[in-house]
């Protein structure tokens, strides 16, 4: 294992707290508005960090242990995708297989501590993402299969190491086609427009914030800081397929993808700012839609 | 290998002597439950033996019986499955002997043991067999105890139907066995299995009609899709520790079957691992869909059975395109990953079960609607089913999860083989592996949450509690397994040499690469799941450190403001799987009965959903009619005279005679 790959994990567990307050920004800049500052997340976790906790009566351990374990997820997560140049701390043949278990266990543990509140909202949440999530689950498996079969590794580390411009030259269209599916799948597990909206006001509407209500203090804390390092863990996987560093100097690969990182978190912005939200119904067809593109995607890879 | 025939013989002995002492249902369970537990652990030790690397063994007696010989053998496959056979059954023997308490005063427990005893000597023996006769009576010892276990209740007229489904099934399947030891004997002259196997090359068209055959037949008892329709009724009506037996470990021996027959057949065409994929996907996907819409516990868990054999079909899939394409690391990571969640399956499924028949016990229902918030008072069932619920999700750090990775390496290894005829079913196996990975993660929230969690629905929930340390302890151990085996997933599949040499077709010297292509990456899923616990455990530390300092209030639960909410405000486990029933709709076929309330002030309003077997609605009602209807014209053979039934024997003797003597 080389001392570089201790970067991956290191920026996202100090560097994830930003995209939230970047993606926020752009959101209030394009509608006219000052907006927090860009490290306002910092704050609210330093905050809610520091606090009391309460707890309902009806809860038992396992509420008490969903932040816990989904952050533990994320973060182990966090050592499997490489960033910049530098391979992850876990890379091993079907490590991408490791990053989905992971994901799946996060949103497992979330979903039980909303069930154990016994609340009608938190139940509606849970419902929906159990639902978004399954359809969400063969598109990133298949979109991950195009990068495997474009790159010819199984982990990723290995395959973002092999995805040198040339694939990209050669592979231009599938891999175009693969960041398609892949952005939907971003949108669609980070809770964000057009699938969720973290900002709406209305619990009946919501999917992941109203499966966090009853959570408060340190445990609220980890739950944003986990869904700010999931935003990094997936979003690192994206630049990585979007910007092949590789060729470059470390450093270079280091600094060309740290910018892509807020790039990518403007974009989430303005797609937040131009765009509705979707009806409910219409979710599963735009997930189906980010699975046909990545079918696509693999009779493209396979043809050639 | 003697220790293999003491075990068989102290398990048959335990049968005897249980029925022997029927009149006290107290020593009947002892008897019974001591030489099942004490039958098990006999045979346990030479079959790990076996498994850490002891030569095979071999035992051959004569028999007259013709075309029959006993003759055992003990080698890596059959050990791979005697491993789960006899410890799930020896606990669930355990956890029985308490289980069946709840029948006190009535015969049912003395009726129970000797068949349960009879149903495990019977799988041992199907596993060990090394003759087409001596399996096939084996196979019917195994499926008929198990029919007597199912209709145990059968004052319940839902059990004798039960029942009945059970048993048309499993002959039928049995039919197509018998067809297929009568096909593959007639070419080899024999049907010692060292025969069949030594013929090897079949003729093409032969054995794809075996191959055909073997799928009907052990497929049957599989509980491949569509011919599952038996294992969502005989499941829920047998008692809970039999359901755990029946759904763990009986039903994997039609996969044993169908692996042991894929080993006498000559190299697979393709086509045989694409009808694996196939089926694997029918059954997978659609068995969790219908688990989905079920909202009775234990034929949830019969349906996620369907699920599973399809993963495991999957992954014997995927093998066999390996062999084909000569692909030996493709064909290893198939089979390891099937064979792994043969074991995996039993142990997670046997735990659900149990926590299921737990749940029975205490609250004396099924639906989980009237259930919630168990987890307060029996915490143990309730934490210990939710280590079974995360592992048959396939999440890290537990065994389903090492199993799925196995097979999901080996599509994604296949896709990138350059040949289309494996990226193509890999791909499928890809997206199929997600999406029944996906809705299983939605069902078993469901289970969990509305069982363990939240308020209780009725009142069935308020004198629940934990049960007794025999029910206890077999859950624990079971769980422990589940763990163990996620942790460190290598240590099971590092000795699967043996089995898969036969099944991959590789010499002991060439599997030795492909073997080590498929141990690395569980070594590193072992150093995940330790960052994983440790960094856990570590904030688990943290916050209680914190919450030490400033010791945390208690409320009742946010509802928007809402002052007095009532356990019937909760979601139900209808009303959380509905998105999903609803866009699966067309394949589901959910039944809806509502009375809609009328008027500013509705006095009544209710809602039903049934979501029955499409394919035994559909497919084997209709057929089964038009076969009794067209039986129905030999009635007149039968008519209850007994002089004519002897004048029948008489006919046939004389025919028999005249044909011997022509």
């Amino acid at each position: 294992m080389s001392p570089l790959s201790a970067l991956p994990p290191l920026c996202a567990l100090l560097l994830a707290p930003l995209l939230p307050g970047i993606v926020t920004r752009t959101r209030c800049r394009l509608t006219g508005r000052q907006g927090p500052p860009l490290l306002q997340g910092y704050f609210d976790l330093g905050k809610l960090l520091a606090k009391g906790a309460v707890y309902s009566r009806t809860t038992t351990g396992v509420f008490r242990a969903g932040p816990l374990v989904g952050l533990a997820a994320v973060a182990t997560a966090a050592a499997v995708v490489p960033f910049g140049a530098a391979p992850a701390p876990l890379a091993f043949p079907g490590d991408l297989v490791l990053l989905c278990g992971l994901l799946a266990l996060m949103r497992f543990a979330t979903v039980l501590a909303a069930l154990d509140t016994g609340s009608a909202f938190e139940g509606m949440g849970a419902s929906r993402e159990v639902q978004f999530a399954a359809l969400a689950e063969p598109a990133l498996v298949l979109g991950l299969a195009v990068v495997v079969r474009g790159t010819g590794s199984l982990s990723l580390s290995g395959a973002f190491a092999a995805l040198t411009p040339a694939v990209w030259t050669h592979e231009g269209a599938a891999l175009v086609l693969v960041l398609g599916t892949l952005f939907v799948v971003y949108l669609t597990e980070n809770a964000r427009v057009p699938v969720d909206d973290p900002n709406t006001h209305l619990e009946l509407t919501m999917i992941h914030e109203v499966m966090v209500l009853d959570h408060g203090g340190p445990d609220l804390g980890l739950i944003h800081y986990a869904a700010a390092l999931k935003l990094w863990v997936l979003g690192a996987l994206l630049i990585g397929i979007a910007l092949p560093v590789q060729g470059l100097a470390p450093w270079a690969a280091l600094v060309v993808s740290l910018a892509g990182m807020p790039a990518l978190a403007v974009l989430v912005g303005v797609v937040e700012t131009v765009m509705a939200r979707l009806k409910l119904v219409r979710v599963p067809q735009l997930l189906v839609g980010a699975t046909a593109l990545a079918v696509l995607a693999l009779v493209l890879v396979l043809r050639g | 290998m003697t220790l293999v025939l003491v075990g068989l013989g102290l398990l048959v002995l335990g049968a005897v002597a249980a029925l022997a002492a029927a009149r006290s249902p107290r020593l009947a369970t002892l008897l019974g439950v001591g030489g099942t537990v004490a039958g098990c652990a006999c045979a346990l030790v030479p079959v790990v033996g076996v498994l850490l690397g002891q030569p095979a063994g071999a035992l051959r007696l004569e028999w007259s019986v013709p075309f029959g010989a006993f003759v055992l053998g003990l080698d890596g496959l059959s050990a791979l499955f005697l491993l789960p056979i006899l410890t799930l059954s020896a606990l669930a023997a355990l956890y029985g002997g308490e289980y069946l308490g709840a029948f006190r005063g009535r015969a049912v427990p003395a009726r129970a043991w000797p068949f349960f005893a009879l149903l495990v000597a019977g799988m041992t023996l199907v596993v060990l067999a090394r003759n087409g006769v001596l399996f096939l009576l084996a196979w019917e010892v195994m499926s008929l105890a198990a029919y007597f276990l199912v209709v145990l209740e059968d004052e319940d007229r839902a059990v004798r139907e039960a029942g009945w489904t059970y048993l048309v099934a499993t002959h039928l399947g049995t039919a197509f066995l018998l067809v297929m030891f009568v096909v593959l004997g007639s070419q080899a002259g024999s049907l010692d299995f060292a025969r069949l196997g030594a013929t090897g090359a079949l003729a093409t068209p032969l054995a794809g009609v075996v191959f055909v055959l073997a799928m009907i037949g052990f497929g049957t008892k599989a509980g491949f899709m569509p011919l599952h329709v038996w294992l969502p009724e005989a499941h829920p009506a047998a008692p809970s520790h039999v359901s755990a037996v029946m759904s763990g470990v009986m039903i994997k021996m039609g996969i044993y079957g169908l692996l042991r027959t894929l080993t006498f057949l000559g190299p697979p065409p393709a086509w045989w691992g694409f009808t694996l994929v196939a089926v694997g996907l029918t059954s997978g996907v659609l068995g969790v869909l219908f688990a989905l819409a079920q909202h009775d516990l234990k034929r949830l868990l019969a349906y996620h059975s369907v699920e599973n054999i399809g993963i495991i079909a999957l992954g014997i899939g995927v093998g066999l395109l390996g062999v084909h394409f000569g692909s030996a690391p493709l064909a290893v990571l198939g089979f390891a990953g099937a064979l792994l969640h043969v074991v995996n399956h039993a142990l997670f499924k046997g735990l659900l079960f149990l926590g299921a028949g737990a749940v029975l016990h205490a609250t004396g229902t099924r639906e989980m609607d009237q259930l919630g918030g168990l987890l307060k008072r029996m915490p143990w069932t309730g934490t210990l089913f939710l280590v079974g619920a995360a592992a048959i999700c396939g999440l890290p750090p537990l065994n389903g999860f090492a199993s799925e990775f196995l097979v999901f390496l080996g599509a994604y290894r296949g896709v990138l083989h350059p040949a289309s005829g494996v990226a193509g079913p890999a791909l499928a196996v890809l997206a199929g592996l997600a999406l029944i990975g996906g809705l299983a993660a939605a069902c078993f929230a469901k289970v969990f949450g509305v069982v363990f969690l939240g308020e209780p629905r009725s009142a069935h929930v308020a004198p629940a509690h934990d049960p007794g340390l025999a029910m206890r302890l077999p859950m624990a151990a079971l769980a422990a397994g589940c763990v163990l085996i996620g942790l460190a997933p290598a240590l099971l599949v590092g000795r699967m040499g043996g089995a898969l040499e036969s099944l991959a077709r590789l010499s002991r010297a060439a599997l030795e690469s492909p073997l080590a292509l498929a141990v690395a990456p569980l070594a590193w899923i072992t150093a995940g799941a330790v960052v994983l616990l440790a960094l856990a455990g570590a904030l688990a530390l943290w916050r209680l450190q914190r919450l030490v300092r400033r010791p945390p209030g208690e409320e009742h639960t946010w509802d928007c403001g809402y002052e007095l909410p009532t356990a019937r405000m909760q979601y139900t486990a209808s009303s959380f799987a509905r998105p999903l029933t609803l866009l699966f709709g067309g394949l589901l076929r959910t039944r809806t009965t509502r009375v809609a309330p009328v008027g500013p002030f509705p006095r009544q309003a209710a809602l039903a959903t049934e979501t029955p077997d499409v394919f035994g609605d559909a497919l084997f009602r209709p057929a089964f009619r038009v076969a009794a209807g067209a039986l129905a014209r030999l009635r007149w053979l039968q008519h209850g005279r007994v002089q004519l039934y002897v004048l029948y024997i008489l006919l046939t003797l004389v025919v028999l005679l005249v044909w011997k003597l022509r």
